[in-house]
């Protein structure tokens, strides 16, 4: 069936008007299956026909509560919803016996609702607001008709027939949109500079090899919400003038890739992808091009390389792609949270996206919150919103009732939020004043135990590693910073490194060619900013405060505690511990990898770590 | 050598894509599907359908982590090691699992059965630590569960 500017809106109406059944939701992203979400679907299944119910199960995207997965979702026909978390599948079986069947939630696995469309009596909206998740977690992503009844594909039907191209760049350019992946280029200019060159032929891009390490967004948005995307790079084809549009993505994320597979194949077949579009003379299609590992091909213009089918190496800019991008045309590239905001802003207006977050940074940013955190998971909350209200409102605070140290956003290419920093606003600027920045969106919390050296280390051991080996300053800078590090984390630095790194870190971020080199030194210029002592402690006193640097570490048996229970001696892998039943045990210093194992094993608290 | 030669399939699949530009990213996937891995016969063969030259092929195939240019084991052991997953103790379950298998990453154990790599972010950070067998995602581990997971793979 092939909608058009004439059936558009009445199929919109029948769908949106469709009557109310009580729902059954199952969590069904990445993170949901592998904690079990598919057989608790199958369990869903058989009991609700086994009892003959009238309830609609269906598999959606990521709820966002990472912590409590498996996740599921019961929506009643009076509006009432209740999330239950941690399901398997005889809790399952007695959510359809108690819950499904008597109308009465149960009381215990409940948690708090993520899809907050939280507002207090002013319509402002409490902790989480969701415009790029609006429909994660609430639509089954493998139907198009659902995301239809949700105001889906109205964004182009308006784009198409009752906007000009100038009014919609402007509208984006008003809204205050700014790019999600990173650097935070504003769109609008973006898609005005491709707008305004002319050329025969002009490319539409997404991004979506997320390589950034701890962040997950765009992998929930097309796990969950692919239909978004699509329409927002169709929005913009015809905006700017271009029929063809490709998503980059990685190969690591094979169910994104079958849900983005399944919501084109839909989407042609409503006439709403591929010739003649809802019935009008405008044609545009998507390909998807896999990303093969290489974390520098999120920077744009190795990514376009990469889809040219070669090295993913970047190029100097100017020109820019919006001017020169894809086989030399113009082309628009933005990454998949910047597309999910497009149709919102389309729908709701400028001024709605520009009165949400700071005056800078409009609009509201998908964080994945993860590391020493109670409730790790995926959250959306307007620009400006404090890392205190993140990590103690939303996050539930520090796991274990350890303490906070430092909150990592951005990735390799980022820095630290120290606890100094709780109450600032979050947003492009404020991140970059206080040297960190806002990257992709990874949010990984640290307590107390994690060494910042040994952080420093892992961030750059990847930069290293993901170095296209183009330019030098990049190429050898990493290294040799890596080298120092990796010294300093042995016991073996000096002073003199400090201001060594300083110095590199410095002509990297100056000369490197594109991205990934410029911002290569922001873990350790970040760190050594705040937590120099940590690194004197390294250097000067030769031991590390947060006992994660193995080399550092001792570990000794304490005569007084000691009962000979052998479980010590018993768990060592190089047998160095030595000590006969009942008897003090002793470790051989000089033979002890600092594996930690007996520390571990230890029931009466005997083994020192320092 | 003749198990290496590219099947029917797989040269439809070149043809299908052999006018599209940029198509040689998407056609080595596809092979290492296939395979497992890229076996430099088959470079050679790509090479021929699509008419580029073998050092562009390995230039491609070098660059980029994902493509393999050894057969891995049957089972392949993936342990991410993304930041969440590294401060919650992956490079425990690598050194662990190093020990059970008695080889290092990246190498093969002489019964030809398990392979195991570290790899970048596979997006599960809530269930950090993790792993994935085969493609199937172990969340939440400890060093412990390891043995069991292993023999549940074992041929």
């Amino acid at each position: 069936m092939k909608l058009t500017k004439e059936t558009f809106a009445s199929y919109q109406e029948t769908l949106r008007n469709a009557g109310r059944r009580t729902t059954v939701l199952v969590g069904m992203g990445t993170c949901g299956i592998a904690a079990g979400a598919e057989a608790v679907y199958k369990r869903f299944e058989k009991e609700i026909a086994a009892k003959g119910l009238d309830a609609e199960l269906k598999p959606t995207g990521c709820l966002g509560l990472c912590y409590s997965e498996p996740t599921v979702e019961i929506k009643t026909p009076d509006g009432k919803s209740t999330v239950y978390g941690k399901v398997d599948a005889a809790f399952a079986e007695r959510i359809v016996s108690e819950h499904l069947e008597t109308g009465n939630a149960l009381t215990v696995n409940i948690y708090e609702t993520p899809a907050a469309d939280l507002f207090d009596d002013n319509g402002k909206p409490l902790k989480q607001q969701r415009i790029v998740l609006r429909n994660c977690g609430v639509i089954n992503p493998e139907k198009i008709d659902e995301y239809i009844a949700r105001d889906g594909y109205a964004a182009l039907e308006n784009a198409l027939f009752d906007m000009t191209p100038d009014q919609v760049v402007q509208k984006i350019i008003d809204s205050g949109l700014r790019g999600r992946g990173g650097a935070g280029f504003p769109t609008g200019r973006k898609w005005q500079f491709t707008k305004n060159t002319p050329s025969d032929q002009k490319y539409i891009v997404c991004n979506a090899d997320e390589g950034d390490p701890g962040a997950y967004m765009d992998r929930s948005v097309l796990e969950g919400d692919p239909h978004s995307v699509l329409e927002a790079m169709t929005i913009a084809g015809h905006t700017v003038g271009a029929s063809k549009g490709f998503i980059y993505i990685r190969a690591e994320y094979p169910l994104a890739i079958d849900r983005l597979n399944t919501a084109m194949k839909q989407a042609r077949e409503y006439g709403l992808l591929g010739e003649n579009i809802l019935g009008s003379d405008f044609s545009f299609g998507i390909e998807i091009r896999l990303g093969a590992g290489a974390f520098v091909c999120g920077e744009e213009t190795a990514l376009l390389a990469s889809i040219e089918g070669k090295r993913g190496m970047p190029a100097p800019r100017p020109p820019f792609p919006a001017v020169k991008g894809l086989w030399g045309k113009p082309t628009v590239i933005n990454n998949v949270e910047t597309w999910a905001n497009i149709p919102m802003i389309i729908l709701k207006g400028s001024e709605w996206f520009s009165s949400i977050g700071t005056e800078n940074s409009s609009g509201t940013k998908v964080f994945a919150l993860t590391g020493k955190i109670n409730n790790s998971g995926l959250i959306e909350v307007p620009m400006g919103t404090t890392l205190r209200n993140i990590i103690y409102d939303i996050g539930g605070g520090i796991a274990n009732g350890r303490k906070f140290k430092a909150a990592q956003t951005g990735g390799p290419s980022g820095g630290c939020i120290t606890p100094e920093f709780l109450d600032t606003p979050i947003d492009y600027e404020s991140l970059q004043t206080i040297g960190s920045m806002m990257g992709s969106g990874g949010m990984i919390i640290m307590d107390e135990d994690d060494c910042m050296i040994d952080v420093t280390k892992f961030y750059l051991e990847f930069t290293v590693d993901e170095s296209c080996g183009k330019c030098a300053p990049c190429r050898i800078g990493g290294r040799t910073c890596y080298n120092i590090l990796d010294r300093i984390s042995k016991g073996k630095g000096e002073p003199e490194d400090l201001r060594k790194l300083k110095d590199i870190g410095h002509a990297m971020r100056k000369a490197s060619l594109c991205g990934l080199g410029q911002t290569a030194p922001n873990p350790f210029m970040s760190t050594m900013k705040y937590f120099e002592e940590e690194y004197r402690a390294h250097i000067v006193d030769k031991k590390c405060p947060a006992g994660k640097c193995k080399d550092l570490l001792t570990y000794s048996i304490d005569a007084e505690k000691c009962v000979g229970c052998t479980a010590c001696a018993r768990k060592c892998p190089v047998s160095c511990i030595s000590g006969e039943v009942k008897k003090l045990h002793v470790i051989d210093q000089s033979q002890c990898i600092k594996c930690g194992q007996c520390f571990t094993v230890c029931k009466f608290d005997a083994v020192k770590k320092g | 050598m003749s198990e290496k030669k590219l099947p029917d399939e797989l040269i439809n699949f070149i043809n299908e894509w052999k006018t599209k530009p940029g198509n040689l990213i998407m056609v080595l996937h596809r092979v290492q599907e296939h395979f497992g891995y890229i076996p430099r016969e088959a470079a050679f063969e790509v090479a021929h359908h699509l008419d580029i030259p073998v050092a562009k092929i390995y230039g491609v195939m070098t660059f980029y982590h994902l493509f393999k240019l050894t057969k891995p084991g049957r089972n392949q052991i993936a342990v991410c090691m993304g930041t969440a997953c590294y401060l919650k103790g992956g490079e425990d379950l690598i050194l662990e699992l190093e020990r059970q298998l008695g080889v290092g990453l990246n190498t093969v154990t002489p019964d030809g059965e398990f392979s195991v790599e570290a790899v970048r972010c596979i997006g599960c950070c809530g269930l950090a630590p993790v792993m994935t067998v085969n493609g199937e995602v172990f969340g939440n581990l400890q060093v412990n569960r390891l043995s069991g997971i292993l023999k549940k793979y074992k041929g």
